[in-house]
């Protein structure tokens, strides 16, 4: 059932939260032993935010847009009192004394936190495999990855466990696993939704969004979890969008580029449900064009220098000091180092070294400062591309779902999984992946739509012409 | 002050960090306060918890933007950079700092005497928590355990960086002294090196004669008073002379100066030094003063203490002696020169005035209380005037400035401060020649020590409501 239908008849006091929530539970114990989308279900917490919502829809208060509905919230954005590890040894057990502000608008707005999901380990990953807590499986295919980094996230909506749920988007993170589950997935744009508790992985880059099983869910909690917040100091000072009220005004009128960048190198799979899709939004009443931008193409090298970088700072807090795993040593460079080596895993560390590197003396002018110059060309590449277009199309991913344990030895071959998400991260727009069919095998496909900053309106009606005709 | 030998030159430049006297730290709402029980003036963000981001504190870009102005700093638009280094009282493993984009750029700054040295920058950043090193050594290689203050992490600081223009000891000290005067005038910081709100870092190096290249400097860390300054300085330049002289290298290093031994040791060798991997920050935004901001600014910063000063000794009439140019500089530190001025402008002496103000008016507002400036001007007046005398002024004056104030008369009768007529003074001073025939007689003769023997017994006589020029004017005309 979808979140907006939930919250409606929950507000309505035509069906009672805590039937809702057990549902959730239901469906977390039948699936999640096998597919291991959580981390850590707060069962009995849950119960009781259950209670008060229909303790209060009985007193006729304001219970708010998404009164009743379970959600699951990835395991970097910080709940208070609850395990919050990005799933690394490193933050074992570490429990932050406060919310981060979208946990505190999901709780605003009556949503149900019922777990935690699993995740890459410092959502730096692409198959939910470099986790502390072990792999998440694909709920279309156990043998595949969900994707990742935000694959447990991706699961549990894909499964059908929460109807949403919370993840980040650094590179693809929501996307990618929103293409491998078939459910959809909106990286909103930089600064539309705070970072203020979202343990940072590469800040510049970093975003929290929406998993659900619609465009109108997507919408419904984008909407919840967007605005201005005065303790995240890159967050936009616009008002919230207006997105479920407009789902329906359909796409008449608009230019949408059908870019080859974005579709080169993909399965003539997925290569087919891109132009299907354009084939509906044409239907629609879009004027397709077919367009390039080639300087996306330098996208993979700029964001593999600019992520690391940034999170080589991030990541040196977690030093065995303060919080966290320390692994006690005869000094303190001992014990930072011993502390890191136990608590860090191989991807991260790799990351860590290679963003280390790229911002030393003597190097930084190479690797650093020039992933940044690639990064401002992608900019103007953009801003060009939106003076003829309103929309992107493309491919989220080059394949569909990878096997499990496929790409865990061939680091390269995990990043180009990311390879037509990563462009829009590097200029602060939003971007969605919508469902788009399946594959011969049956793994789900996703279409991705790109489009200038702050134009979420206009991205999720172009994608809910893509689900509708489809439907 | 040392002397270096033959034709030696020291090459000095100074980084200064100062504590911004602002309510609450530079990103997050936590109050700058200094001390309080370890670890309890803390939050997410200062403690650098993950997740948690940095929103810059207003107040501190205006004491920032007010410490530039003074220093005739060029006020450009900045970024804010990660300097990443490893400490334990380091929150996040990096400080946010300025690096290539500071707030204020180059500008410059006037001693009393009238050299210039170059200002080369006066950039923000986040002050640290605080290492206790515990057993062992005490030091970080080879404590027992190491405990952590972080209540100063995130305390917001100015670092201003001087050009290598300064050329002794004692021209780093005048350097750092006028420096914390205009920093007190902005009202941008307390300056008490003694609590660490003002601390000195300073590179030093030595080289035969002006015309010769500098020469390799060393970094000597965390001096806390003026006298440390000048002291390391002329230690650090004389070692580095020795060494020379003695046919050896200077190492490029980071000197630690202990005081109580009065000589510098190394701290970490150049091998050692960070690799800072300096970046913009990106979780704040770029910092870009407009004109009309600036300008505000400008229009809000008092006279500098230079001005200050030589509007005293403007008052002074004839030239300045050098103790009252030793008030002068005193008073105008301490922002308390208004009370000399104003006193001026009614009319009062403006020595007697100085010494007043300078001596005890400091001395009791330091001990904690207040006085307007027109109360502390009648009292002035009445002491000129003969009304009360000179230590009756001083005894109303305390008592005034420990109330807040008052009626300056009113305290002066409370306290029974009633100046003698002149016949009860005359027959006082009377009674006490007749008294001590002896020494009078040798007073006479040419014994001025015994001055103050009379005096004294005079003031015993009268309760010390005797005005000391009254007392000495009657005995120099007895004396004949």
């Amino acid at each position: 059932m979808s979140a907006r239908r939930i919250a409606a008849e929950v507000a309505a006091g035509n069906r009672r939260a805590t039937e809702v929530v057990e549902a959730s539970l239901a469906e977390i114990s039948t699936h999640d032993g096998e597919l291991h989308a959580f981390t850590e279900v707060h069962a009995e917490a849950a119960r009781e935010a259950a209670r008060g919502i229909d303790a209060a829809v009985a007193e006729g208060r304001d219970v708010g847009p998404l009164a009743g509905v379970p959600i699951g919230v990835k395991d970097n954005i910080c709940q208070r009192g609850r395990v919050t590890s990005c799933a690394s040894k490193i933050l074992d057990g570490w429990r932050p004394p406060y919310d981060a502000t979208v946990v505190r608008s999901l709780e605003a707005a009556g949503a149900i936190i019922i777990g935690t999901t699993n995740m890459d380990e410092f959502a730096m990953g692409s198959s939910t495999e470099n986790s502390a807590y072990g792999p998440t499986k694909n709920p279309v295919d156990h043998s595949k990855v969900p994707g990742g980094s935000s694959g447990g996230s991706a699961a549990a909506v894909g499964a059908g466990m929460v109807p949403l749920s919370l993840g980040s988007d650094t590179g693809g993170s929501i996307r990618q696993p929103a293409a491998f589950c078939g459910v959809v997935g909106v990286k909103p744009t930089y600064g539309l939704v705070s970072r203020y508790g979202l343990v940072a992985f590469a800040s510049s880059l970093d975003q929290v969004g929406p998993f659900a099983q619609s465009v109108e869910d997507a919408a419904l909690l984008l909407e919840v979890i967007a605005g201005h917040d005065p303790l995240d100091s890159t967050s936009l000072d616009v008002p919230a969008p207006m997105l479920v009220d407009r789902l329906d005004d359909g796409v008449g009128g608009l230019r949408v580029g059908l870019c080859r960048d974005l579709i080169e190198g993909a399965s003539p799979e997925i290569t087919a449900a891109v132009t299907a899709s354009a084939e509906l939004l044409a239907a629609a009443g879009a004027e397709i064009v077919e367009m390039s931008i080639p300087e996306l193409h330098y996208g993979l090298s700029a964001y593999y220098l600019i992520a690391p970088a940034e999170a080589s700072s991030n990541l040196a807090r977690y030093d065995g000091v303060r919080y966290g795993l320390r692994v006690d040593a005869a000094n303190v460079a001992e014990m930072n180092a011993a502390s890191r080596t136990a608590g860090f895993g191989d991807e991260v560390k790799r990351r860590i070294m290679l963003g280390t590197y790229a911002l030393s003396a003597g190097y930084y002018d190479a690797y650093y400062a020039q992933a940044q110059r690639t990064r401002t060309l992608i900019i103007n590449a953009f801003a060009d591309a939106y003076r003829s277009v309103d929309l992107i199309l493309g491919a989220t991913t080059p394949t569909t779902a990878f096997g499990l344990g496929a790409k865990v030895s061939d680091p390269m071959e995990m990043y180009l999984s990311d390879v037509f998400t990563i462009p829009t991260n590097l200029a602060g727009h939003p971007a969605i992946s919508v469902p788009a069919g399946s594959d011969a095998a049956g793994l789900p496909i996703g279409v991705q739509l790109l489009g200038p900053a702050l134009s979420e309106e206009r991205l999720l009606r172009a994608a809910a012409v893509i689900e509708k005709g489809r439907s | 002050m040392a002397e270096l030998p033959d034709d030696w030159e020291m090459v000095v430049g100074l980084e200064v960090h100062t504590e911004l006297a602002t309510a609450t730290k530079l990103f997050c709402g936590c109050a700058n306060a200094f001390g309080g029980e370890p670890n309890t003036n803390v939050c997410p963000v200062c403690l650098g918890l993950p997740g948690s981001l940095p929103v810059l504190n207003e107040k501190a870009v205006e004491l920032a933007i007010r410490i530039g102005l003074a220093l005739h700093c060029q006020i450009a638009p900045s970024v804010f950079a990660r300097k990443n280094y490893f400490y334990p009282d380091q929150p996040k493993d990096y400080q946010i700092s300025q690096y290539d984009k500071p707030i204020n750029g180059i500008g410059h700054l006037d001693l009393p005497d009238g050299t210039r040295v170059l200002v080369e920058r006066a950039h923000m950043e986040e002050d640290t928590g605080k290492t206790t090193h515990l057993g062992g050594t005490g030091r970080i290689h080879g404590a027992d355990e190491s405990i952590v203050d972080y209540n100063r992490a995130g305390v917001p600081l100015v670092e201003i960086v001087s050009g290598p223009d300064i050329r002794s000891a004692e021209q780093a000290r005048r350097y750092a002294a006028e420096l914390r005067s205009i920093l007190i005038a902005t009202g941008a910081s307390d300056g008490r090196m003694e609590e660490g709100s003002m601390r000195v870092d300073a590179n030093v190096s030595v080289r035969r004669g002006p015309d010769a290249p500098f020469g390799t400097r060393c970094e000597i860390k965390n001096l806390n008073s003026l006298r440390s300054v000048q002291r390391a300085i002329d230690h650090e330049a004389l070692r580095q002379v020795m060494l020379l002289e003695d046919g050896q290298a200077i190492v490029q290093e980071t000197r630690h100066w202990d005081e109580d031994a009065g000589r510098t040791q190394t701290l970490r060798s150049k091998e050692e030094a960070y690799d800072y991997r300096y970046f913009p920050e990106p979780d704040l935004v770029p910092l870009a003063p407009s004109d009309e901001q600036i300008d505000a600014i400008r229009a809000s910063l008092p006279a500098m203490p230079a001005e200050r000063r030589r509007t005293l000794v403007a008052l002074m009439g004839e030239q300045a002696t050098e103790s009252q140019a030793d008030q002068i500089a005193s008073v105008v530190d301490q922002g308390i020169d208004r009370y000399v001025i104003a006193a001026a402008a009614a009319g009062v002496a403006a020595p007697l005035a100085l010494a007043r103000v300078a001596n005890e008016l400091a001395g009791a507002l330091s001990d904690g209380g207040h006085l307007d400036e027109d109360t502390m001007v009648v009292l002035l007046q009445m002491e000129e005037a003969g009304e009360v005398s000179a230590t009756q002024s001083k005894a109303v004056l305390a008592d005034l400035v420990a109330d807040g104030g008052g009626d300056p008369r009113a305290v002066a009768k409370t306290k029974g401060f009633e100046q003698m007529d002149a016949g009860a003074l005359d027959a006082v001073l009377d009674a006490v020649i007749a008294e001590n025939r002896d020494a009078w007689q040798r007073y006479v003769e040419g014994d001025d020590k015994l001055t103050g023997f009379f005096t004294g017994k005079v003031m015993a006589a009268t309760k010390g409501q005797a005005d000391g020029k009254a007392v000495n004017a009657g005995l120099r005309q007895r004396r004949g």
